[in-house]
């Protein structure tokens, strides 16, 4: 949800990591992409572990963005 | 006195004596309100775990999803997408509101909006929202303790439950009153222990009782396909629509929910927010695995109209009476520690932003204010649960939803841009409030609405909608009043508070 460009004041060549946060809405908010019964994991139609992997997937992402765009003065 | 009731007796006593205790946890002065009501902006990133997975995802989560998921088959399951995308968002939102409330010390959403824009009246708008959204979802976390009361017999079950949801009122009252904060933080960890035992266990031992995944959901299929009103273990063409609106629409709400804010304020540090961002998710898979346990209870046969049920008619059927007791105590306790912290988030508006005015009256006068306005909270949800039937405030707490969305143009995109006129963004609130009000009603507060443009029909969550009309009103005031040069009152803010 960034509004004019990137967050807060991370310099330039840091502020292309946030657009990796768009990856988790194109990849949950199109149903159409998801929603059928093949391949099953573990007895799981596709789209229900679909799902739960873009939870794990997506906090990954974040501690991708966490890290390289951290500053100086996180603690 | 069965086990499990016993088990259950011991974990809630001894999470009341923790309320209490921890009023001297940190030796802090608990007559100045951000001590009270923030912890003394003091928790790290492990407890801030524990209180903000304790805050947001709360008992009647736990149980609403799951029932949602047996009633309604896939639509149910968009609580998983909306738990994981409003991560990306708290991440990118929450640690600059946490910059700004940090430097300039607010305790609310609607102390920035005040801030920001220097007008009032947007300022009470905010914090009204804020108090009253949150009040069916607290009447909701005490309905839920009532409904186990009931369910778990001996002295707890006398008069329906309602007489020890009484007692565990007081005493949650009382704690809050006492300790503040620093009371559901405490009991945070025990509630996120016992939910991740119960779900663990639930997750692990229900489904291969039950002849495992592909079993339970060819029978789920079958079942529902075969109801009165029947549903799918997948989404319907037309369904796309209003999964990927109600997913969407109750993230952005998510994190402004004043409940939300007084977690995140709490935090020490930006990095604390940013690194929960990435470690809450934990909590979404969670809530994934309980949402599960809805097809568990249709391939196990369990019929009801009373959705709420099936998660405890599940672990008492499948668990030793000991084991039903620590799930049972699970979800009174996780009504616990959001109860309290929605308390504390709605009296902060109310002394900071309703009563207090713009004189800037800090210290303890604020607090005491603020503390006696936690005890009306509790007894205004707990008349609430008393007199209204549950049915209204499910419609209530629902309604309360997308009336939140409302305050997101002031309140996020005010920290973006100082662009939109506080007098426009007051109309647009109006407006969307209006007519978030208007659809609910008219659907008879069901989330969906019809939204006829051109030639396509779509129907989606009606929060969304009224955010969009709230925008589009508030851009074009905004267009309007600045070319007319009306005075856009004055912002507090500089863009150094920001970073």
């Amino acid at each position: 949800m960034s509004f004019r460009g990137a967050p807060n004041d991370a310099p330039m060549g840091k502020r292309a990591w946030y657009a990796l946060l768009v990856l988790p809405f194109v990849g949950t908010l199109f149903p159409q992409i998801y929603n059928r019964a093949e391949p099953a994991l573990f007895g799981l139609p596709f789209f229900y572990w679909y799902q739960l992997a873009w939870v794990i997937v997506t906090s990954l992402l974040l501690a991708v963005v966490v890290f390289a765009t951290r500053r100086p003065d996180d603690v | 006195m069965s086990s499990g009731t016993l088990v259950f007796a011991v974990l809630v006593i001894g999470v009341t004596a923790m309320g209490f205790l921890a009023a001297r946890w940190g030796n802090a002065n608990l007559g100045s309100l951000e001590e009270w009501a923030l912890g003394g902006r003091r928790f790290g990133t492990l407890v801030s775990w524990f209180l903000l997975g304790g805050d947001l995802y709360t008992a009647y989560t736990f149980i609403a999803v799951p029932a949602l998921v047996y009633g309604a088959g896939a639509i149910g399951f968009f609580a998983v997408p909306y738990a994981t995308i409003a991560y990306p968002i708290a991440f990118v939102v929450l640690s600059r509101f946490w910059s700004i409330a940090h430097r300039r010390g607010y305790v609310t959403a609607a102390d920035f909006v005040r801030d920001r824009f220097g007008d009032r009246t947007l300022e009470v708008a905010v914090a009204i929202t804020g108090a009253l959204a949150a009040l069916p979802y607290i009447a909701l976390q005490l309905d839920g303790m009532q409904a186990v009361f009931a369910r778990i017999g001996g002295a707890f079950a006398s008069s329906g439950g309602y007489v020890a949801l009484g007692v565990a009122f007081v005493l949650l009252a009382a704690y809050t009153h006492t300790s503040g904060l620093r009371a559901p933080a405490l009991i945070a960890f025990v509630k996120d222990t016992l939910i991740y035992v119960t779900v663990i266990a639930a997750i692990t031992i229900i489904p291969a009782k039950l002849g495992g995944w592909a079993h339970i959901f060819a029978v789920s299929q079958s079942t529902l396909a075969a109801r009165p009103k029947p549903s799918s273990i997948f989404l319907g063409p037309q369904q796309y629509f209003a999964y990927a609106t109600w997913a969407f629409g109750s993230s952005l709400s998510l994190f402004i929910y004043p409940h939300s804010i007084t977690s995140v304020l709490a935090a020490k540090s930006r990095g604390v927010i940013r690194r929960n961002a990435a470690l809450l998710p934990i909590y979404s898979l969670l809530l994934g695995f309980l949402a599960l346990l809805g097809f568990c209870a249709v391939a196990a046969g369990i019929v009801t109209t009373n959705t709420s049920s099936v998660v405890p008619t599940l672990i008492d059927r499948f668990f030793p009476s000991w084991f039903a007791g620590v799930a049972q105590a699970a979800i009174v306790i996780g009504a616990l520690v959001p109860a309290a912290i929605m308390a504390i988030g709605s009296a902060n508006l109310f002394a900071s932003n309703v009563l207090a005015g713009f004189t800037q009256t800090r210290g303890s006068g604020k607090a005491l204010t603020a503390k006696r306005l936690t005890l009306a909270f509790c007894a205004i949800a707990l008349v609430l649960v008393l007199v209204v039937p549950v049915k209204y405030a499910i419609y209530f707490q629902l309604l309360g939803g997308a009336w939140m969305l409302q305050i997101f143009p002031a309140f996020v995109f005010g920290m973006y841009t100082r662009w939109f006129h506080p007098k426009a963004l007051l109309l647009g609130w109006a407006c969307g409030m209006i007519a978030a009000t208007a659809m609910a009603y008219s659907t008879g507060f069901t989330p969906n609405i019809a939204l006829h443009l051109g030639g396509t029909t779509l129907v989606g969550f009606l929060a969304l909608y009224a955010l969009a009309l709230n925008v589009i009103v508030a851009a074009i005031g905004t267009w309007l009043l600045r070319g007319l040069r009306v005075d856009a009152g004055t912002d507090m803010t500089t863009e150094a508070d920001y970073a």
